[in-house]
């Protein structure tokens, strides 16, 4: 059974109220606390290391499964392992997150890395959310890993998501694409605090006609730092765009580092990344609605990151 | 009612922009006009409080608002539609509407502004205030913002300018609206004759100082009158009888 504390962070991670309908497999500090498979999808527990395998039978559509992830013990390191395959034709969507309560002195922290596998034509959407909070000294680290393998015609969409309470994080997606096959990644991030954030992204083009884009929006508050890389490497025809559009506030500090590479005369390729402050006109309009500065910077900001 | 009393505006680096204006606003609709760089958009952030006047005394229904801020003007009744609108990334036409009423807008609310200013509602309500609007565009949700509020004085700074095929006829039926509705006064920056012919009183400002003021029987035949004798101000006006392409 999960404690108040725990269900609070099921609702934040996975906006779960209860145990969710479909497919779901819920890991409470490092152990497994539920477990529910379909027809069509299974999931199972491996055996050479920590972690779970998720399969989806070719041609499953509209199921979700839902896999979060709570840690609310201090001083507990979890890492697992969770490698997914989407069947051929499937179109699916698969909600993952993880929520750290820490109130203790102890560093909580928790490494997900997860390989997905998408068969031919197959569908996903991917929905990952991170969040942190607690009283305590110890700090609340993830490292979220994403390996994505498409095969041909395959389409994925990812959406990542870390607003609060996340000290310390280093997001890590790669990914390859065979022929026609086309990745979305959307990644909105808040940092405050003295908190630091990295991402950086890694997509191979490398089959005719596929695509990538990478679009990061970001918020640096008070003495945080974040850092966004991005590589996409055209490899044939194909089409690759990354944009980081990120509010400086306070006394942050983010470096935007978007890099391409064409190894075809046939990749088009292009980058946008863009730093600035809340520009002064677009507070005063708010205030002139009636709004305090205040009100009018969190309007700003939640407007961006939504 | 809106008193003006001796307002006076020097920039950082005393440079006189706004000297000894004095001037009220009961009537239903005032329209501000004069050459450009004469002073009129400094008078109207003035009035919001974007700027603070290095004299004089500006009331509101008979309250000193000289030193009150932006925010505090707008909550006792004042509404400012920029002359050049503002964009915000991830903020959507039915954010900027809900923020301007006070409330949340529902889709029938937001979709009667919006359609007051010729805009259908469908189209744009959960667009975002981006580049992917037009200024036309981007100047009609302006004014549908200063609808929603409906607050006892709303300022516009030209907001003629940039709606090309969207008729004056149209803009002016807003006005006279609002007027209905709110029963507030409605001041109006404009170099458009039409806009001029439903002013109850307009007022020349140039050279930081009010040149003349008075109903627009006294005032518009001697500024459409002087157009010929290749006055700055009027061969603006008369440019601009035609319509603005902007």
């Amino acid at each position: 059974m999960l404690d108040v504390i725990e269900k609070n962070l099921l609702k934040e991670v996975a906006e779960l109220d209860s145990l969710p309908v479909g497919a779901y497999n819920i890991r409470a500090n490092g152990e497994l606390a539920g477990r529910n498979t379909t027809a069509n999808i299974d999931i199972v527990t491996k055996t050479d290391k920590p972690g779970i395998d998720i399969y989806i039978r070719p041609f499953t559509k509209n199921e979700s499964v839902h896999i979060p992830v709570i840690l609310s013990q201090t001083g507990l390191k979890d890492l697992v392992y969770n490698d997914f395959h989407i069947g051929e034709g499937a179109d699916v969507t698969i909600i993952a997150g993880c929520g750290i309560h820490n109130c203790g002195g102890g560093n909580a922290q928790h490494d997900g890395i997860h390989t997905f596998y998408l068969a031919k034509n197959a569908r996903l959407r991917y929905v990952e959310k991170h969040y942190g909070e607690g009283d305590g000294r110890g700090k609340q680290i993830m490292n979220p890993t994403t390996i994505v393998h498409l095969a041909e015609g395959a389409q994925m969409e990812m959406e990542t998501t870390q607003i609060a309470g996340v000290d310390d994080t280093i997001r890590k997606t790669s990914g390859d694409l065979a022929a026609g096959a086309s990745l979305v990644i959307r990644e909105k991030i808040m940092t405050t605090g003295d908190q630091h954030a990295v991402t950086d992204f890694d997509v191979d083009l490398n089959g005719e006609g596929c695509s990538a884009n990478v679009v990061s929006r970001s918020v640096a508050k008070d003495v945080s730092r974040q850092e966004f890389v991005s590589h996409i490497n055209g490899n044939c025809a194909c089409a690759g765009h990354s944009e980081c559009d990120a509010i400086i506030m306070d006394n942050a500090s983010v470096i935007a580092s978007p890099a391409l590479t064409a190894n075809s005369v046939d990749a088009s390729l292009i980058h946008e990344a863009a730093i600035g402050k809340i520009a002064g006109e677009q507070l005063i309009k708010l205030m002139t609605l009636g709004l305090t500065e205040k009100e009018a910077e969190d309007q700003i900001v939640n407007g961006f990151l939504k | 009612m809106l008193e003006l009393r001796n307002v006076g505006y020097e920039t950082d680096d005393n440079k006189e922009i706004l000297h000894d204006v004095s001037l009220t606003v009961q009537e239903r609709f005032v329209a501000i006009t004069g050459p450009n760089g004469g002073g009129k958009s400094t008078l109207a952030k003035v009035i919001a409080g974007i700027y603070q006047p290095t004299s004089g005394q500006i009331l509101l229904d008979g309250v000193d608002i000289t030193h009150l801020s932006i925010t505090e003007r707008a909550n006792l009744g004042l509404s400012y539609a920029f002359q050049q609108p503002v964009r915000f990334k991830g903020l959507r036409v039915k954010d900027l509407l809900s923020l301007a009423a006070g409330k949340n807008t529902s889709v029938t609310e937001a979709c009667n502004y919006l359609s007051e200013v010729g805009l259908c509602a469908r189209d744009y309500i959960d667009r975002e205030l981006n580049d992917s609007l037009s200024g036309g565009e981007l100047k009609r949700i302006e004014i549908a913002m200063v609808l929603a509020r409906g607050t006892k004085l709303s300022i516009f700074d030209e907001p003629e300018a940039g709606i090309d095929l969207w008729s004056f006829q149209n803009l002016i039926r807003v006005f006279e609206k609002m007027y209905e509705q709110t029963r507030g006064s409605i001041l109006i920056i404009s170099h458009q004759e039409r806009i001029l012919n439903i002013a109850d009183r307009i007022v020349v400002i140039k050279d930081g100082r009010i040149q003349k003021a008075g109903s627009r029987a006294e005032i518009l035949p001697a500024l459409l009158g002087s157009a010929d004798a290749s006055s700055p101000a009027c061969s603006v006006l008369t440019d601009k009888v035609e319509g603005v392409r902007s």
